[in-house]
């Protein structure tokens, strides 16, 4: 028998081109192989800073989202009534001059009528500004539902913060602690990393309600109840600090902990700090045994003890207060196991893991210089690394548990020290930060002075009148939420429809799924969607514009629709003015090129959004002439300028050789897409860690443009600025919250982290919900909209609740029974699945794999549908509503909402249950769509 | 296993057929069976149609039965290509033994060589058809010791009965089929119960502990299957059949299979021939058929080591 | 020829560690694989109703999740969740390989890799009851059954550069939990990796002898002393500060 001839050299295709992955947040440089016009293989680039080469389920299903049968084809115009799915095809002109149209009266009227927001958008450099230049307020994207916790934690304490914006020192770390459900950003990285842990046999310990995913690798998994973590780090630091472990020469020269703090009972100046005539922030040297400012490069301050000022008042170090804090017995191991669900020997082994590995230096052999000049000989690290996910900022406590994890870092010296975990350029950025949100002068036919998302530094920030209600449609910045950063899009539907505080005239959206997965409560926000008011018949919210690149749920709400394409047909720009991507090591920025035409009639929503600039006079949109400034997105790539000299990417600038700052240069992406579409700048080996304290790290960072100045960046220990709401709620200042806010005002806006139970918890009862139940994401499913793919829905097509055996068989539930997950404010239903590696008060699922039927053009009776279910269901939008005060549900200080508080109780479902509930009318698909009969294949 | 139509069918009726033809074979040449010539061609005949069907119909089983001439080609290593072939190879010895029998109205020499040489082919072509199965050690119930008995003794048993009727047919007495149909059926029933009582009794060597070696940290569940719809590994190889509906089953196969022709084939011979004939057309087709209930069980009763990773028994 | 090659003592075997130490179960490998080879030397790989009720489709490599316990059931935290790769091992004693009654089936004398000659085959099937792994395909639409090729297409591949000529699942894990090597040389970095880890076959009591290995899952433990704590002394928490600041200044 002739055996078999195989064209083992066969090439892949018979283009290649390099691009950014845009399957997810993680934004890995690709290959995209191209045989005959079409996709045929994408792979990761070698080259690649994030990826180096490696590529995730969803990267490599990248083929079937761009052929997915889902993909809109041209513009739609709703026919009928809203979320009857009734649209007609009409061409781009008509669309935009109707767009222009509502939007351009709304500039000349009332710009604030105008809510722009933006789901996992990684343009917010552009929208931000777009924002900005219309004049409206009412900007966001989908931070406020997602992180901004840990962003916002991050930035009032470390200037940085996990997620992608720092990573552990994957090198040298001894010991790694990962903490929070959800398999989430940075994925690639964290997968490399964890196998470089691995080889080298360090310890990984997950603190995480679930055994899957990376803590199915961890050494050690410690299953503690959601919304707990930030009492268990108490109880850590606690434990630390009773055993007279922390990093005290670190504290007082990286940290505030020297900070002075006045005691002022009952006074305005009660808990700011001390400050000299320049108004520098004062230590207690202890050699001098006086007053120094903070910044003296001799200063060496003490860390406890009070100490009587000049004027008369009375301070203490804030390390002093913290440890009081910590050192309280609500903070014990035997206070705390309980709820945390950890017995209190494992949360001692821990402390003494911890303490044992920091207690273990790393020593770098190379030289570095800090900000007050001295020369140090090498780099000593801690190596206890930390990496934390969503799963610990989805709380309404979740600010306060971040900032305690940050703590805990600077406790043990381990922020940017060899071993430790480290911030990736840009940041450390300055702290506390503070640039005022802008939006306070919004008034017809003008640009915003700032960008509508900012930093409030106190109360006079907020955006409130002055009464204290909020100047924003979400509420974000008010005294709801302060520090809502990121804005509060899941409360803009229901302030919209409520007028609260006013009416809009136009929601314009975009990739934000608000009918379905990025709503709580997706069956009343699509019914809200749809209200009218009775007086007028109009809608409540009288225009909806969505742009999508999918028949994704939303569709059928939308007036207008503005389909987007691919991420393969289109110039992106991954830019170090919005979610960098750059390592520890060094700054770094991408592009995506389009490797494909469109074959349909869409447009990428940034040259949509750039169009519309110019056709309603943005000053940044428009020349002097009042023509175009920008030709599309790739054009405002390379010329725009924030700063002088500073634009969307850092490579390449100048005639070629600038980095960073540098005149635009014409020639930019062609320079780009030589390099494989991305830039990575190595920075000096003195320049690696420290950088908050690293002169030439900080002079390079100013010269990149990175910072504005080579200051030193002192971490926040005490965060001042919460102080500062506090004293407004306590009746100190000139802008104060409305009354009935002033309680909790006081109560969560504490300088020092602390703990309470999540507030969802507070208004359900453990004796009617005892139970958590939180999403996590699907790994080879997170972020990429998956239930349209043709590969990933073969992985994951419908969904379980999963519940610790004990408990099931507390309720008498066994494996495949229908139960009904039933909270204060719903219902869903769906199929049990038991397992081992749960905290057996914690139920959970996978999350958005439940669809409505018809939608992402999956057959109505699709598993997602049929079967699958979406937790969000029974996840409230708004507290109960207390003196008829409608308060999000969400974190009081960020507005971050609070996914993962939920309560809820199980009973099993009526046994005539087949499919899951609640289930909606299936969707309509828009004209021009359908499900092809063909099985797929090459 | 999912149990496989035409497989089944196959192996029923190439079973008898095999079964008559070796009979044929073996007891004609000596006058062991009515000489008559044109007994001799509607025996050769029914059994090659009967060996014949089964093998179409198993062509059927093929995703390409249009290239199914290449099976015969790798028998050093293949029990079904040695199955092919030997079914071929039956074919000219058993044309041979229906000619001399035919042409020459009684036994000869040549006749005797061709039906012994056709009988041990038919033989071998049955034993290659057990060994199939009985080669799959991933299949618990089809590796076993019992397995390749089973098949040898229901074709004798099948072909008996078969021969006992065409006895009749011809005004002969059925003395001699009847009786080896009396002892291959009963042979073949306590073979079978000893079968399912060997497998309901035995455990397979492997678990999903070996299956993913991890019995090392302990006692192992399946938490997530790769995809959450039924792919072809379980389709295939995923039967499940409840332990309720195999007993009824097995029952209502010893039934029909074996014990109503057994009781019928003892009451024939106590029969004038009239009634005996009919007794004996409807004990040989109540034995194929109880034979394809238990061939349908054979498989739907075995099972395949890849369902371990999918966490069920096997 | 579905009889096996004979095969010196020492000659190359090419195939896969996988390491479930490592395996973070992101199903990368599972995905990348369904992607090379859509498109490669056993294209196309389909997919059933692929937006429809019953999604399903040919993969060479699927990825399994199981929990271990510890000791008793229930005992949550001491057991552990294991994610698990699944494909063909391209076995010393494919049975797969013998029952095969066309010779479509064989085993390369070469290096070992185990394959299809999708032109022979009958689509019989009985080669995916040999395999007590689960690693055959059949494809409903060709009517021929497919497996893993180890990209045959790919690690000799001239076209593409030399440190990417590994299979497609090998080249993309995150986790660096998959290896790619000739585990027939004693001396390969996958048969050291296999030696001093550990590394185990799948079902060794068939007697397939897979050449595919699997590390087992570690657990490095907890070699920390208990923290000493201090004796809560009397005194405010400042005094005690006080006090540990002065002992910790006069070092």
């Amino acid at each position: 028998m002739p055996s078999e001839t195989i064209a083992l050299s066969s090439p892949i295709g018979d283009t290649v081109k390099t691009t950014t992955c845009y399957m997810c947040a993680c934004r890995c440089g690709i290959r995209v192989h191209l045989k005959e016009g079409r996709l045929r293989y994408i792979e990761g680039n070698p080259d690649h800073p994030i990826n180096r080469g490696v590529l995730c389920g969803k990267g490599s299903a990248g083929i079937m989202q761009h052929y997915s049968p889902a993909r809109l084809r041209a513009p739609l115009l709703r026919v009928g009534e809203r979320g009857a799915g009734e649209f007609k095809e009409i061409g781009w002109d008509e669309a935009l001059a109707l767009a222009g149209g509502w939007l351009g009266e709304i500039r000349r009227t009332d710009p604030r009528k105008l809510a722009f927001f933006t789901g996992r958008d990684q343009s917010q450099a552009l929208t931000g500004l777009w924002a900005k230049e219309f004049g409206t307020p009412n900007f966001a994207a989908h931070g406020g539902f997602c992180s901004v916790n840990m962003a916002a934690a991050g930035l009032y304490s470390v200037g940085g913060s996990f997620w992608e914006f720092g990573e552990p020192d994957w090198e040298h770390t001894k010991l790694f602690l990962l903490f929070g459900v959800a398999e989430d950003h940075d994925s690639n990285p964290i997968k490399i990393g964890l196998s470089k842990l691995k080889e080298r046999g360090v310890r990984i310990i997950s603190i995480n309600p679930v055994r899957t995913g990376y803590s199915a690798i961890a050494d050690e998994w410690i299953g503690l109840r959601p919304g707990t973590d930030g009492l268990f780090i108490l109880s850590l630091i606690h434990l630390l600090l009773a055993a007279e472990v922390a990093d005290l020469a670190f504290l007082a020269r990286y940290t505030n902990a020297g900070w002075l703090v006045l005691r002022d009972p009952a006074g305005p100046s009660d808990g700011l700090f001390a400050r000299d005539e320049a108004g520098q922030p004062l230590v207690w040297d202890h050699r001098t045994d006086a007053p120094l400012a903070a910044s003296h490069p001799e200063a060496a301050p003490r860390l406890a003890g009070e100490v009587r000022l000049a004027d008369g008042s009375r301070a203490v170090p804030a390390f002093q207060l913290l440890a009081e804090r910590c050192l309280d017995p609500a903070y014990t191991p035997e206070a705390v196991a309980e709820r945390c669900g950890v017995a209190p020997e494992r949360i001692r082994r821990l402390a003494a893991e911890i303490a044992a590995a920091a207690a273990e230096p790393v020593l770098l052999a190379e030289p570095w210089t800090d900000t007050t000049g001295r020369r140090h000989a090498t780099m000593p690290g801690r190596p206890v690394a930390m990496h934390a996910m969503r799963g610990i900022s989805a709380h309404s406590n979740g600010f306060h548990t971040c900032r305690a994890l940050h703590i805990l870092q600077m406790l043990l010296g381990a922020i940017d020290t060899p071993g430790s975990w480290r911030y990736k350029a840009p940041y450390p950025r300055p702290t506390p930060p503070h640039a005022p949100p802008g939006g306070k002068d919004a008034r017809p036919g003008h640009a915003l002075a700032a960008m509508p998302l900012g930093t409030p530094a106190g109360p006079a920030d907020l955006m409130v009148d002055e009464s204290g209600t909020p100047l924003r449609i979400d509420h974000a910045f008010s005294w709801e939420a302060p520090l809502a950063l990121h804005g509060m899009l899941h409360t803009v539907i229901a302030n919209a429809v409520a007028a609260d505080p006013y009416p809009i005239d136009t929601l314009f959206l975009y990739m934000a799924n608000m009918a379905w997965n990025s709503s709580p409560e997706p069956a009343e926000t699509s019914r809200l969607l749809t209200e009218k008011n009775p007086a007028t018949g109009e809608y409540r919210i009288p225009h909806l514009i969505y742009v999508d690149a999918f028949f994704s749920e939303t569709v059928a709400y939308a007036d207008l629709v503005l389909p987007d394409t691919t991420y393969l047909e289109r110039f992106d720009c991954i830019s170090l003015l919005d979610r960098p991507i750059g390592s520890a090591d060094g700054p770094a920025d991408a592009i995506r090129q389009p490797v494909l035409a469109p074959d349909r009639d869409v447009r990428p929503f940034q040259d949509v959004l750039i169009d519309l600039g110019a056709r309603l006079g943005l000053p940044a949109f428009t020349r002097d002439d009042g023509s175009p400034a920008f030709t599309g997105y790739a054009d405002y790539i390379v010329h725009h300028q924030r700063k002088p000299g500073i634009g969307p990417l850092a490579g390449w600038r100048g005639d070629g050789t600038d980095c960073g700052r540098g005149a635009p240069n014409p020639h930019q992406l062609e320079r780009y897409i030589e390099n494989g579409c991305f830039w990575h700048h190595e920075l000096p080996p003195a320049a690696r860690y420290f950088k908050y304290a690293n002169r030439d790290y900080l002079e390079a960072a100013t010269a990149l443009g990175l910072l504005d100045r080579p200051d030193p960046i002192t971490l926040q220990l005490y965060a001042e600025p919460l102080q500062r709401f506090r004293l407004a709620g306590l009746g100190h200042g000139t802008v104060l919250p409305p009354p009935a806010l002033r309680e909790r005002v006081v109560r969560f806006h504490d300088p020092l982290p602390f703990w309470h139970p999540p507030l969802e918890q507070e208004v359900a009862g453990a004796e009617e919900f005892p139970l958590s139940a939180i999403t996590q994401r699907p790994m080879p499913m997170y972020h990429s909209w998956g239930s349209q793919n043709a590969w990933l829905r073969q992985i994951l097509a419908d969904n379980y609740l999963y519940m610790a055996r004990e408990t099931a068989a507390s309720l008498g539930l066994a494996d495949g029974d229908w139960v009904n997950v039933i909270s204060r404010s719903g219902r869903v239903s769906g199929r049990l699945r038991i397992m081992e590696g749960v905290n057996p008060k914690t139920v959970w699922t996978w999350n958005a794999i439940g669809k409505r039927a018809g939608a992402w053009m999956l057959a109505p009776d699709a598993p997602e549908s049929r079967q699958g279910f979406l937790l969000n269901h029974v996840i409230a939008t708004f507290l109960p509503e207390n003196q008829s005060r409608r308060l999000p549900s969400s974190d009081p200080v960020t507005g971050q909402a609070a996914w993962f508080d939920v309560v809820v109780r199980i009973e099993k479902a009526a046994a005539a249950m087949r499919e899951s509930e609640p289930r909606a009318a299936p969707l309509r698909p828009p004209p021009g769509l359908s499900i092809p009969a063909r099985r797929l294949g090459a | 296993m999912t149990p496989a139509l035409s497989v089944i069918f196959f192996t029923t009726a190439s079973g008898a057929g095999y079964g008559l033809l070796i009979l044929a074979g073996l007891l004609a040449p000596f006058g062991l069976t009515p000489a008559n010539r044109w007994f001799g061609l509607a025996a050769v005949l029914l059994a090659l149609f009967l060996a014949s069907a089964g093998l179409v119909a198993s062509t059927l089983h093929l995703g390409h039965p249009e290239r199914a001439w290449r099976a015969v080609s790798q028998w050093r290593s293949s029990w079904l290509s040695r199955e092919g072939l030997a079914a071929l190879l039956t074919y000219p010895p058993a044309f041979g033994f229906l000619a001399a029998w035919f042409l020459a109205r009684g036994p000869s020499a040549p006749m005797a060589a061709c039906g012994v040489l056709a009988a041990a082919l038919a033989a071998v072509t049955v034993f290659c058809t057990a060994m199939i199965y009985a080669s799959l050690r991933p299949v618990r119930q089809w590796r076993h010791v019992l397995v390749a008995p089973n098949f040898f003794l229901l074709a004798g048993f099948s072909g008996a009965l078969w021969l006992a009727f065409l006895s009749r047919t011809f005004h002969a007495a059925s003395v001699l089929p009847s009786a080896l149909a009396l002892f291959f059926g009963l042979s073949a029933l306590a073979v079978k119960l000893a079968y399912w009582r060997a497998i309901d009794r035995s455990k397979g060597e492997s678990t999903i502990e070996t299956a993913t070696g991890l019995g090392r940290l302990g006692r192992v569940r399946s938490l997530e299957t790769p995809h959450t719809e039924e792919n072809y590994l379980l389709r295939e190889m995923g039967f499940r059949i409840a332990r309720k509906h195999a007993n009824r089953l097995r029952f209502l196969a010893v039934l029909v299979g074996f014990a109503l022709p057994i009781v019928l084939t003892a009451a024939g011979l106590a029969c004038s021939p009239a009634p005996a004939l009919i007794i004996a057309l409807v004990a040989a087709m109540l034995a194929l058929i109880g034979i394809f209930i238990e061939r349908w069980l054979f498989f739907a009763e075995a099972t395949h080591t890849v369902v371990l990773y999918y966490g069920r028994p096997a | 020829m579905t009889s096996l090659p004979a095969r010196e003592p020492g000659a190359k075997k090419l195939g896969l560690v996988i390491d479930l130490d490592t395996c973070v179960g992101c199903h990368a490998c599972a995905v990348s694989c369904k992607q090379w080879n859509d498109g490669g030397h056993s294209a196309p790989l389909p997919d059933y109703d692929p937006y429809g009720a019953r999604p399903d489709g040919v993969w060479f490599n699927r990825i399994h999740t199981y929990e271990t316990s510890g000791g008793a059931a229930g005992d949550g935290a001491a057991g552990r969740t294991v994610h698990f790769p699944r494909s063909c091992l391209h076995c010393d004693e494919p049975a797969c390989v013998t029952v095969c009654p066309t010779g479509a089936s064989y085993k390369r004398a070469e290096d070992g890799i185990v394959l299809v000659n999708a032109d022979l085959c009958i689509g019989c099937k009985l080669c995916s009851w040999a395999c007590p792994y689960g690693a055959r395909e059949f494809d409903e639409d060709e009517r021929v059954m497919k497996k893993c090729t180890l990209c045959i297409d790919r690690i000799y591949n001239e076209t593409i550069p030399e440190s990417e000529r590994v299979p497609a699942c090998v080249a993309t894990c995150p986790a660096h939990a998959r290896h790619f090597g000739d585990l027939g040389d004693p001396t390969s970095a996958v048969s050291k990796l296999v030696q001093s880890r550990g590394g185990f076959d799948l079902m060794p009591e068939m007697g397939y002898r897979p050449v595919n290995k699997y590390l087992p899952p570690r657990r490095n433990a907890c070699t920390a002393a208990p923290l000493a704590e201090r004796p809560a002394l009397p005194g405010s928490v400042a005094e005690r500060l006080l006090s540990w600041l002065d002992r910790a200044l006069s070092l």
